[in-house]
């Protein structure tokens, strides 16, 4: 018994509160579902009160088992870090990665074979493509952002994480969050905001989540031994605190009753479509990038043993993406009826964005100033460092396409798909999938299982993501065209069917090359998968125990 | 150098940046957004545009927990071929009352902003139930679940009254009679039909499924797929009203 051992254990204020929060929430759960209009919403109260009675007996059962002292800050010299939330949120974001991916593929099946929508409501197009586009932004990207950022900020502050419940309920709370928006989505609860499409209670945990996750990295960096904030850090800040706002603005609705999933949001109109961009862009501004800058500006430095290749070039990078950014939004709402002014300024600051984008790209791949030679033997390096240039593609391609008279044509088809692709699969993906390859090692404290099989990955993902872009360019301009075609007599050219016939081969192609870049990722599943079940941590040093 | 040395403020004091970011994110964003509230041509009114009804706005909800925003725009460009092809470009005041809007991003099928009486009720009805047998090169899901479920309003009433809680203009009156008012635009003939055009102008009411016997799910999408672009008659919209 634990208890005899140490008799002067005592439950923290911590533990205490939060098992009965818990308790609270469960008990708010059960009447909500007994009295729930629908019973989907019925379906998500009971998984809030199950996951909340869970969360109650972990946390006494973490109480019995833990030892009366708290970890230590430090062993020794050296800071006691807290790994075991990053390792959960790792092994997450492979598994969220790869049903992502999955689930992509599936949809874009369904463009080039509709009959696969199999007259199911929960599998058709219109259900899983938010899902699609939850699982591989915001549970996949999600989680290698949780993972990093406080592998980042314990490692670069020279500090353990803050909390004690605290790390562990911004990932399990932050995961459970994704469970109820994708089940919401088949089941037909969703805002229909693109991007934002859970609906308010999930919001609301969210928010919760979020901001316990704010104040873990801030207190974390407030308990930092080095002088200074490392840029990576800066980064993320600025990804945690403006997603946060962007949340908040973007979801700010009022639910039609506490036992309805529906709600109606404050915002209407023209004034929801700016609002809905300002937050749409920013999550591509301050999630997919500043997020995953602050991953390259850790992780590339590391795996290649050199120094930021230059501290102001970073500073200008910071401030001046960071500004730019949120002025963009409104490039996607070019001729509609936004004003005209602020479409303009729309498309001048993301023309202006090109050159922090691209500053931020220089800072990254001439880091590798000196260790060139590595990209021919590290292939997670290489990994990396290509992504940086898909982020220096799609960063040119995204302000050409916010040009307005390029939009006129680019706007509603294909070739925006493309353009994010390039962007999530090229960028994000890459950047990730060096990140965790990187992470796994580090964390179980033992060699990646096969750097062949990281190659294999490599390659086979570069030509699906090449298959993917290259077929919605030419789909998307064909289409668009194909829209604004006119035969010599002054009539449109061709009926809107015979555009969507036209792009057939392109969405077969397209899908093949997400098939590609699945079969990439389950090569990293399985890598990943061997080097954590591998015997080898017998033979690693156990210098820092992690303290769970 | 003095001015790179200035940058270690941010450096050591963790909430002077965090101060430092709010301060710079928040300029775009005021900047763009606070004038769309108060400028005329983004509050403008124009004659016809009215509250949905509480069937067409069942009908949105469907539209919206469907995600049809995903594939289909409700947003005509003033561009000569859009104009041409789907009608006459889309005003703001026509999405006033969207919550939330539903201009879309995408066209993986056509614009919907004026699809209102552009077929007929049993093409809809045909279309949605089987997409392909009417547009055969279409890559659209069935959703021929719609006409078999029965349309679920016993509580639109609050829906009406959180919206007019947020500002659109539903009346007590308006509230009081929602189911009234659904069964009534849901049936051919209904000897409602003149109460319900008095507080819904130019509403459309009749059975939309082919099914009078039921009210349907795709009664309601029908229903508002038929009134999306109605409203405005073009004929006596003054498109410079708003130039200064």
């Amino acid at each position: 018994m634990a208890n005899a051992l140490a008799p002067q254990k005592t439950m923290t204020l911590g533990e205490g509160g939060l098992a009965l929060t818990f308790v609270a929430l469960a008990l708010l759960s059960l009447v909500v579902a007994a009295k729930a209009y629908t019973p989907e919403y019925a379906f998500h109260a009971y998984l809030f009160a199950a996951a909340s009675i869970a969360s109650v007996f972990a946390i006494i059962n973490r109480y019995y088992e833990r030892p009366a002292e708290h970890p230590p800050l430090t062993i020794g010299d050296k800071p006691n870090y807290n790994m075991g939330p990053i390792k959960f949120a790792t092994l997450m974001a492979v598994f969220w990665g790869v049903a992502g991916f999955a689930v992509g593929l599936y949809i874009a099946s369904e463009l080039a074979f509709p009959s696969l929508n199999l007259d199911l409501p929960w599998i058709t197009f219109g259900r899983l493509r938010p899902l699609h586009t939850s699982a591989v932004i915001f549970a996949f990207g999600g989680n290698v952002l949780v993972a990093t950022s406080f592998y980042v900020v314990q490692r670069t502050c020279r500090a353990r994480l803050a909390g004690d419940l605290a790390p562990w309920f911004v990932v399990l709370g932050y995961n459970f969050f994704i469970v109820i928006a994708g089940t919401g989505y088949l089941l037909g609860i969703t805002q229909s905001k693109e991007y934002a499409e859970p609906e308010w209670y999930a919001d609301l945990f969210l928010t919760v989540v979020w901001v316990t996750y704010f104040l873990v990295y801030l207190a974390t960096i407030m308990r930092r031994t080095e002088p200074h904030i490392y840029v990576a850090n800066w980064f993320y800040l600025a990804f945690i605190l403006t997603i946060a706002v962007l949340h908040l603005g973007n979801n700010a609705a009022v639910p039609v009753s506490l036992f309805s999933p529906k709600s109606y949001i404050v915002w209407s109109g023209v004034q929801d479509a700016m609002v809905q961009w300002w937050y749409g862009h920013n999550a591509v501004g301050f999630f997919l990038t500043a997020g995953f800058l602050a991953i390259m500006y850790y992780f590339i430095p590391k795996k290649c043993d050199r120094p930021v290749y230059s501290y102001r070039l970073s500073i200008i990078h910071f401030w001046a993406l960071i500004f730019l950014y949120i002025w963009a939004g409104p490039h996607h709402l070019h001729y509609t009826a936004l004003p005209d002014w602020a479409q303009t300024l729309g498309m001048t600051f993301s023309v202006m964005l090109w050159m922090p984008s691209w500053g931020g790209m220089i800072n990254g791949i001439m880091t590798l100033s000196g260790a060139w030679d590595k990209l021919r033997t590290d292939p997670v390096l290489r990994m990396m460092v290509v992504s940086v240039a898909f982020y220096g593609m799609s960063t040119f391609e995204g302000p050409l396409m916010s040009v307005k008279v390029v939009n006129s044509l680019s706007h509603y088809t294909d070739w925006t798909i493309g353009h994010v692709h390039s962007g999530a699969l090229g960028w994000v993906g890459y950047i990730s999938f060096g990140a965790i390859y990187c992470l796994v090692p580090w964390l179980w404290n033992r060699p990646l299982y096969s750097l062949k099989l990281v190659n294999w990955h490599f390659w086979i993902s570069t030509v699906g993501i090449v298959l993917y872009i290259t077929a919605m360019w030419v789909s998307g301009i064909l289409q668009g065209l194909m829209w604004r075609a006119y035969t010599s007599l002054g009539f449109l050219e061709y009926s809107f069917v015979e555009t969507v016939e036209a792009m057939h081969p392109f969405y077969v192609i397209r899908a093949l090359g997400g098939l590609l870049f699945l079969l990439g990722a389950l090569l990293m599943a399985w890598n990943i998968w061997k080097t954590v079940n591998s015997a080898e941590s017998a033979a690693g040093r156990v210098a820092l125990a992690p303290a769970e | 150098m003095s001015l790179w040395s200035k940058h270690a403020v941010f450096e050591k004091n963790s909430i002077i940046l965090v101060i430092g970011i709010l301060i710079v994110i928040a300029v775009g964003g005021l900047v763009e957004i606070v004038p769309l509230f108060y400028l005329k041509n983004t509050i403008e009114k124009v004659d016809g545009v009215r509250p949905y009804t509480p069937l067409e706005l069942a009908g949105r909800n469907i539209y919206v927990r469907e995600g049809c925003y995903l594939c289909h725009s409700q947003m005509i460009r003033p561009l000569r071929d859009e104009v041409e092809r789907y009608g006459h470009y889309s005003l703001a005041a026509e999405s006033m009352y969207d919550r939330p809007f539903q201009w879309g991003s995408k066209r993986t099928g056509p614009d919907l902003a004026r699809v209102g009486g552009k077929y007929s009720d049993n093409w809809h009805r045909d279309h949605l139930r089987d997409p392909r047998s009417v547009v055969p090169g279409s890559v659209m899901p069935s959703y021929s679940w719609l006409e078999q479920t029965e349309l679920d309003y016993k509580n639109i009433a609050q829906d009406l009254k959180v919206q007019a809680l947020l500002g659109v203009p539903y009346s007590a009156e308006m509230i009081a009679n929602v189911a009234v008012d659904v069964q009534t635009q849901a049936t051919t003939d209904s000897p409602n039909a003149a109460d319900l055009a008095k507080r819904y102008p130019k509403a459309q009411a009749r059975d939309f499924d082919g099914d009078p016997d039921r009210i349907t799910e795709a009664d309601a999408l029908i229903a508002y797929l038929q009134m999306l672009g109605t409203q405005v008659d073009f004929k006596l919209y003054d498109d410079k009203a708003n130039i200064r």
